[in-house]
């Protein structure tokens, strides 16, 4: 962990009611992950504290598209994945998954849980997520709940729920 | 609209929340990622789009390799606001470079903060300029940085050339309860803007 990872919220205790959401804890070490992690930076505003620049590797040692087998997009029809497309694991999936960015991925969904988040905790690149998160919702192994519509604004009761949570803070 | 609330496409399984996204803008160093993690309930996380020149899906890694590549770093948080309502943070990327994926980031977003800096104001000038052309609610925050002139709003108002209509605010980025207000500022804004949409 970094230092900038430790300054969130860790003292504050949710709402009993959000608890089934709140799984942050429940996530996998990130030194588990069997490919290689990123850059060491934890958001985008420079590289965390501790790490120097000789510490980060120039790419990929794994280059992204290998996960996919070269397809930079989703297969086919399903729905279109935004970063805040919420995914959750289908229920009474039983078989192993072989690929283990697959596995970790059912893994993460077993509650429900964004894209962005999905790509972040994995540091596996968006585009690359969708491709895979595609595989698995064609495979039926993941439920997905899009984002509203650009067209369709959230409407008022989503909008005072926000406010709501947001005066709650 | 009671129907508009759950998915309810597969029937017997449990709901997905909805998740809805306020965008953080502003110049680089502005504070984006600071006002993200002083609400959010998890500590900011980084998610990577890598931009390739391959535009469309191909099983074919031939010549991939050899395509340019560009990565994005895009920040967000997190705030649980009920069980059925997720809010995503996402800080906008800081170098202008990174403009095509504002529009991504914009697509659907219920607001936007635009975090301005005083001592860099014309940094948020295209944050600004973008929310206007996309029609994205969105307020102004003046985060105020130690060592910086203290502006009043309405001088924040002229400097920006944003109408009577959109609250400016003053906040200090890494105060929860600061940051807090910006975002009540913000949805009541939003409310407000729609009222009459949904009334008429």
């Amino acid at each position: 962990m970094t230092g900038r990872q430790e300054r969130g919220r860790s003292g504050t205790v949710s709402p009993p009611e959000t608890e089934g959401f709140e799984g942050a804890d429940l996530f996998p070490p990130a030194q588990e992950a069997p490919w290689h992690r990123g850059r060491g930076h934890p958001t985008s505003e420079g590289p965390s504290e501790g790490v120097l620049s000789g510490d980060a590797p120039e790419g990929p040692l794994v280059r992204p598209y290998t996960m996919t087998r070269g397809r930079t997009r989703p297969c086919g029809s399903g729905p279109r994945l935004d970063l805040i497309t919420i995914v959750v694991a289908a229920r009474g999936r039983q078989e192993q998954v072989a690929e283990p960015e697959r596995e970790a991925i059912l893994r993460l969904c077993g509650r429900p849980i964004s894209v962005a988040e999905i790509s972040a905790r994995l540091d596996i690149p968006l585009t690359v997520v969708r491709v895979i998160l595609g595989d698995l919702l064609a495979d039926g192994d993941i439920r997905t709940r899009a984002a509203v519509p650009v067209t369709q604004l959230p409407d008022k009761k989503v909008l005072q729920a926000v406010l709501d949570g947001i005066r709650r803070l | 609209m009671a129907s508009a609330d759950f998915e309810t496409t597969t029937h017997g399984q449990e709901p997905i929340p909805q998740a809805v996204k306020i965008i953080i803008a502003g110049g680089f160093g502005a504070g984006k990622t600071t006002m993200v993690g002083s609400v959010s309930e998890i500590a900011p996380l980084s998610t990577e789009e890598v931009m390739t020149e391959a535009s469309c899906g191909v099983d074919d890694l031939g010549g991939l390799e050899d395509k340019s590549t560009t990565t994005v770093a895009m920040d967000f948080g997190r705030i649980t606001v009920s069980p059925e309502v997720v809010l995503y943070l996402f800080g906008t990327p800081g170098q202008n470079r990174f403009w095509f994926m504002w529009d991504e980031l914009a697509e659907g977003a219920l607001g936007a903060v635009v975090l301005a800096d005083t001592r860099r104001l014309d940094t948020c000038f295209h944050a600004v300029d973008f929310f206007e052309r996309r029609g994205v609610p969105f307020v102004v925050a003046v985060n105020r940085f130690e060592g910086s002139t203290a502006y009043r709003t309405e001088e924040v108002r002229e400097a920006l050339d944003v109408p009577e209509e959109v609250p400016i605010v003053l906040a200090d980025a890494r105060d929860r309860e600061s940051s807090r207000d910006v975002l009540v500022e913000l949805v009541t804004h939003v409310i407000r803007g729609r009222s009459p949409a949904l009334s008429g």
